[in-house]
């Protein structure tokens, strides 16, 4: 186990990973580690890497170079970015919770509660919206009791005033789980408030920090509302580096030279 | 009743329930076109088994389950897509069995009997073949039932929950090409995947639970095998396409239950508007 004396149990942690696909280097030396009760969101545009970044750290994909560490016994509850129905399966959202394990029905009831989608246990899979089933697929990841929680893009397709109240849904989970949280995000600017470290990725980690709150961002507060400014924060990037054509990454100032080359090249 | 009446009631009773269960999840897992993969496979079975003169159900089976596991693995290979690995296996073990057939001279293959199955000469072995394999496949099925619903709904999700999901496919995947082998007898490799999907798909429409419709199927498998069967009898008819053609029937009887509901239920909302607009 890697516990140091004093920090929270880190429960996962990736060092110097790197995956190839067709010749081409998906993740390029890349650190991320998740302690317990930590809430860290990884960021980046869409083919950055981020979803082959989590199947890593799941162990679905194994990485060409590097090491994963997981903890001994390492529960982790997964919510995925799609899940498709099929509408040849007759299955109800009760039996879609109970699939892995048989739970109680106060357990069922509860779960669905805590996030937000109570009195849907009998409706088919097939039948509830898709803002429904984020929250459904949460509440199976919960009802596993995670040490680990990894959302993929919790809220795809999901309106802002319901994104901050899943936003509220997973804090409150981690003080009542006690579990760490990686949540996966395209949105490269506003993330969770509550997160403790934003690491946006471009094939390798480009910045990492802390996440500044927007609560007192007059003009934020009156397009949405204070309810909304309190759970999401901005992350401001502090890049050293830019990157070129191939995404591979160059010293700002040599890109900068470049763009205005190409800028002046094609202006003419 | 005649004794060959009797069995040829017997295996398809025995192979009806066994095939309810087995085709929703054929159903479920997309695998319609795997079957049919595995169905075309058995002629080269038949052929095999008569060259290296081994019992014909066993080369049958070998040759089943060594194209399911070849399709497997050539699948996850990704270098096709599955359905043109799928269509290049099949056609292609249909045509080399049709080739050994016609190399070996002195095999005298009832084609038609193969192609359609031949239920009224099902024998003594033949029904013993059947009811073990219905016994011992309903008992694997309800171990991995299970998982195999979770694989359905996800794979991935399955696979971090801790189901071996690779080792629960191949045990499908070999219950499935078991079972062609096994139920060849009675509706022929051309028909054996309607015995398995057309009950299902029709549970389909009558079902809230996986488990209900893998019932469902059950019993609409054996409802047309026995419909099939007497008819077949009374009218002087082959048996197997006449036991499709009940299933298809019940579809069919399904299918248009549900268009009356859908245009009553149409044609019922303008009245409440009215009611409701005084």
């Amino acid at each position: 186990m890697i516990v140091s004396e004093g920090s929270p149990e880190r429960l996962v942690e990736i060092r110097n990973v790197t995956v190839r696909a067709g010749g081409r280097e998906i993740l390029d030396h890349v650190d991320l580690s998740v302690s317990r009760g930590e809430i860290v969101t990884l960021i980046g545009l869409n083919g950055a890497g981020k979803s082959t970044l989590a199947r890593v750290l799941l162990g679905l994909t194994a990485p060409d170079e590097g090491e994963v560490h997981r903890i001994p016994g390492l529960k982790i509850g997964y919510s995925p970015q799609h899940l498709q129905r099929d509408p040849a399966l007759p299955i109800s959202v009760r039996r879609f919770l109970n699939l892995d394990d048989r739970h109680h029905e106060t357990a069922l009831k509860q779960v669905l509660n805590d996030v937000g989608a109570a009195g849907i246990l009998d409706t088919p899979l097939s039948d509830i919206s898709g803002g429904e089933l984020h929250r459904v697929l949460l509440a199976r990841s919960l009802l596993r009791h995670p040490d680990l929680l990894v959302l993929d893009e919790p809220l795809a397709g999901v309106d802002v005033t319901s994104q901050s109240d899943l936003y509220r849904v997973i804090g409150d989970i981690r003080d009542r789980y006690h579990c760490g949280v990686l949540l996966v995000s395209h949105d490269l600017h506003v993330v969770m408030a509550a997160t403790d470290r934003v690491v946006c990725l471009n094939h390798h980690v480009c910045c990492t920090g802390h996440p500044r709150s927007i609560t007192s961002h007059p003009q934020f507060v009156s397009l949405f509302g204070k309810q909304v400014a309190d759970v999401v924060a901005v992350y401001a990037h502090s890049h050293d580096h830019a990157h070129d054509a191939e995404g591979h990454p160059v010293p700002l100032d040599e890109a900068e030279s470049r763009t205005r080359a190409a800028n002046a090249s094609g202006g003419d | 009743m005649e004794d060959f009446f009797l069995r040829a009631l017997l295996g398809g009773a025995g192979v009806a329930l066994i095939a309810g269960p087995v085709g929703c999840l054929v159903l479920w897992r997309r695998m319609v076109y795997f079957g049919a993969a595995l169905a075309h496979s058995t002629l080269l079975g038949v052929a095999l088994a008569f060259v290296l003169d081994i019992n014909t159900t066993l080369g049958i089976l070998a040759v089943c389950l060594c194209l399911g596991f070849a399709l497997v693995a050539l699948e996850r290979q990704h270098l096709w897509p599955s359905d043109t690995v799928l269509g290049v296996l099949a056609h292609a073990t249909l045509a080399l069995g049709l080739l050994v057939i016609a190399f070996v001279k002195a095999l005298r293959v009832d084609l038609m009997g193969y192609l359609f199955g031949d239920i009224l000469a099902i024998g003594n072995a033949d029904l013993i073949y059947i009811f073990a394999l219905a016994v011992i496949g309903l008992a694997i099925l309800a171990i991995v039932w299970r998982p195999l619903l979770s694989m359905t709904v996800d794979e991935e999700l399955a696979a971090i929950e801790g189901v071996p999901v690779i080792r629960v496919h191949l045990v499908f995947v070999s219950l499935l090409a078991v079972l062609i082998a096994v139920a060849m007898k009675v509706v022929g490799m051309l028909l054996i995947l309607a015995l398995l999907i057309i009950p299902a798909a029709t549970a389909r429409r009558l079902s809230k639970s996986p488990e209900q419709m893998a019932i469902v199927a059950v019993v609409l498998g054996e409802i047309s095998v026995i419909l099939g069967l007497f008819g077949s009898l009374r009218w002087d008819l082959p048996s197997g396409p006449l036991i499709v053609v009940v299933a298809m029937g019940f579809f069919i009887a399904v299918l248009a239950a549900s268009w009356i509901r859908s245009v009553s239920a149409r044609t019922r909302r303008p009245e409440s508007e009215i009611v409701s607009n005084p």
